[in-house]
């Protein structure tokens, strides 16, 4: 703050510019930006130089890795891996809205109905982000098991039947089928989705239900007319938050999943770390950013906001 | 700033023209103009020619030679990196009796790490510092067959000397004396051999009858409880042994045809994953009915659940052995030739034995074993006897052309 305090003189309109303005204050918002520029260039900008410099290489461990301006590693890897990739989007898409349908009677349950308990529910909501990553995941092995209650019930529910018709389990079992890896997202990533509905749905201010009320809105018009246009920079965060973060998740299809529903993330990390083909592992992450950057700019422009939160 | 009142420092003109200066000033920072700074700045820094720059140079040609100066008169200590569970412990669960023994007997304090989780994981940590003649910090690694293999074939691993090692020379089991990729043991010691068997939960199988990896594969009944490895020599050289194949000679025909067998059964559903240790608690729990599993694991499983057993196919089962080898550039090599002689001596072999369960690569342990735990010395998973040795297969060394397009192979089996 010592920059701050040596600032310029204050400018009133009034005062009549006699020489040229002091031009000592031009730097300082870069100055001021210079630690996290340099975060960003050490930990961000490099390393993607780094990686876009390993995906145009060629070579094999014994005899190094040269640049060699190889580009078809993008088409092969878009070629061989598109199913993993479409998968990933689809998965994430499908965890993103269960979040988004879960997440979002809850939010409003914390933000206007739960008066007292409002921070006990909140401490209920993030309490699991104590516990590993990990074992929450390698919980639901658990839940979910072949012998379990929860499979026994879906069995006897026929539940399963209907699941296994459409594809998303295999047989009389939930674990290692694409049920499982999608319910190990939404679990996962839920809270992403909870915390900025919260923060926006909190902020509306209480009187405009009232006046919404006082003008003969059923409550069903006032939410959607009043209380959801309000929250959406909240929902567009929270979607945000979650998917990104799913689409390039690997340890719950590598956990939950099986063969035939890996992601992107398994297959870079099986190319960078079991195959050792380093350019391909570094494109397919390429391919991957550009895919959800584009995704991204799409969502945020069609939702018309730009304020996050 | 909206929330926060500023201090007296500040006049309100004052925050007013700082507020003025960051958003309509030449200053003026916008979301955009920053954006197009900061790429601008990455460009103009990284630049083409960086990019080219940034090769990764070829193995084995680093510069300065593969040994440090050897401080182990000096400093008596050494540092030993291993797996997890990999060592006896005693009831605190604080102290290695084995490795306090040694430390009183020679002075040399062992700094003892369970840093490896995972071969390709490990192989991913310690490669930017041996690719660059680096010291790794680690004076003793263990490291699976074929990665121990690699770390050979790129030059990333000391030379041993013999005169160091009497015991280890004297008691190696002939079983391990001359893997292909390090004959005469030039460079490497076994800590363990690994045996690769069927594992079965006897109350998930309900009376199927598995004996082999065809059993695996075929039998309908084990429809979607059936699990393999993630470690492609294991999966693939039983596959092969069960197609009456060597895998210490197999070609890539040999190799594409067991492909196409796990792929047959990996599309029909049969095949419910890969696995790597996990697969412990899926058997246990009975998720999984049977699969490919290792000895050492499923001799403690038994232990703690009595369903969980085990078989060896006729057919004979793969075994391999993770080993001590010396990254280059450590300080302390004869330090770590010592601890690897003193584990060859069959006192402190058999006590090793006794705690981990592991195939015992030193000749001459039973008796000792026997005082010990009678049990594990006559368990042919420890101990091989004459019968279990025949049925033993090793998996041949690959060059590195083979080993990339074989994993290629099975990476794209096990779904990616």
């Amino acid at each position: 703050m010592s920059t701050l305090t040596e600032a310029p003189p204050p400018l009133t309109p009034a005062a009549p510019a006699k020489k040229p303005p002091r031009r000592r204050g031009r730097w300082t918002p870069y100055w001021l930006l210079l630690p996290g520029l340099l975060w960003l260039v050490v930990f961000f900008a490099l390393p993607m130089i780094y990686q876009a410099s390993t995906s145009v290489q060629t070579g094999s461990l014994e005899q190094g890795y040269k640049v060699t301006w190889h580009f078809a590693t993008y088409w092969n890897a878009l070629g061989d891996y598109w199913p993993q990739a479409l998968r990933s989007v689809l998965y994430a898409a499908a965890a993103t809205v269960l979040c988004l349908l879960l997440g979002y009677p809850l939010a409003y349950l914390i933000a206007f109905r739960a008066g007292r308990w409002r921070n006990l529910i909140m401490i209920l909501v993030i309490a699991p982000f104590f516990t590993s990553f990990l074992i929450r995941t390698l919980a639901w092995k658990t839940i979910l098991a072949d012998g379990g209650p929860v499979v026994g019930a879906l069995n006897t529910l026929h539940v399963l039947d209907v699941t296994d018709w459409l594809g998303w389990t295999a047989g009389d079992r939930v674990l290692a089928t694409p049920l499982a890896v999608v319910c190990g997202l939404t679990y996962n990533f839920l809270p992403f989705m909870i915390l900025p509905l919260y923060t926006s749905l909190e902020r509306i201010d209480g009187r405009l239900h009232e006046a919404a009320g006082d003008l003969y809105a059923k409550p069903s018009t006032t939410f959607r007319k009043v209380t959801f246009p309000l929250s959406m920079p909240g929902v567009v965060s929270g979607t945000l938050l979650t998917f990104i973060p799913a689409s390039g998740d690997y340890v719950n299809a590598e956990l939950l999943g099986s063969t035939d529903t890996r992601m992107i993330g398994n297959v870079i990390q099986t190319q960078f770390l079991r195959v050792l083909d380093y350019p391909t592992a570094a494109a397919l992450s390429f391919i991957l950013m550009a895919a959800i950057l584009l995704m991204v700019t799409f969502y945020i422009r069609r939702s018309g906001t730009e304020d996050l939160v | 700033m909206e929330q926060y009142e500023p201090d007296d420092r500040l006049s309100p003109a004052q925050v007013a023209a700082m507020r003025r200066s960051l958003r309509t000033g030449r200053a003026a920072l916008t979301r955009r103009s920053l954006l197009r700074a900061s790429a601008g700045g990455a460009l103009a820094l990284g630049g083409l020619g960086s990019l080219s720059a940034c090769g990764i140079p070829a193995a084995g040609k680093t510069a300065g030679g593969t040994s440090a100066e050897d401080h182990s008169a000096q400093e008596k200590r050494i540092s030993f990196s291993n797996w997890t569970e990999y060592m006896d412990v005693d009831d605190s669960g604080k102290h290695h009796p084995t490795l306090d023994a040694f430390t009183q007997r020679t002075g040399i304090k062992v700094t003892y790490t369970e840093d490896i989780n995972d071969n390709n994981e490990f192989f991913g940590k310690i490669k930017p510092q041996l690719a660059a003649g680096q010291d790794t910090g680690r004076d003793l690694i263990v490291l699976t067959d074929w990665l121990a293999a690699r770390l050979i074939r790129l030059g990333w691993v000391q030379k041993l000397d013999p005169a160091n090692l009497p015991h280890a020379f004297a008691n190696l089991s002939g079983q391990f004396r001359t893997p292909d990729w390090d004959p005469g043991r030039a460079y490497s010691y076994p800590w363990q051999g690994i045996s690769t068997v069927i594992a079965f939960n006897k109350k998930a199988l309900d009376g199927v009858e598995v004996r082999s990896v065809s059993d695996l594969l075929d039998n309908p009944e084990l429809k979607g409880r059936v699990g393999f490895l993630t470690e492609m020599r294991d999966t693939v050289g039983m596959t092969l042994l069960d197609l009456g194949k060597d895998p210490a000679a197999f070609t890539a025909d040999d190799y594409d045809a067991a492909i196409a067998r796990l792929q047959k059964g990996v599309d029909s559903g049969q095949i419910r994953r890969f696995t790597g240790n996990d697969y412990t608690s899926d058997l246990t729990k009975g998720d999984l009915a049977a699969c490919l599993a290792w000895a050492g694991d499923v001799v403690q499983l038994k232990a703690d659940s009595p369903d969980v057993d085990f078989i060896v196919p006729d057919s004979g089962y793969l075994t391999s052995s993770d080993n001590l080898l010396i990254p280059n550039k450590a300080r302390h090599k004869t330090n770590a030739e010592r601890l690897i002689d003193y584990y060859y001596e069959p006192q402190a072999a058999a006590e090793l034995a006794a705690y981990i369960n592991y195939v015992c690569p030193v000749d001459g342990v039973k008796p000792y074993l026997a005082k010990i735990d009678p049990d594990a010395a006559n368990n042919p998973l420890i101990i091989p006897d004459k019968a279990m040795q025949a049925k033993s297969h090793a998996f041949r060394s690959l060059s590195a052309k083979e080993e990339t397009a074989f994993e290629a192979k099975f990476a794209k089996l096990t779904g990616a």
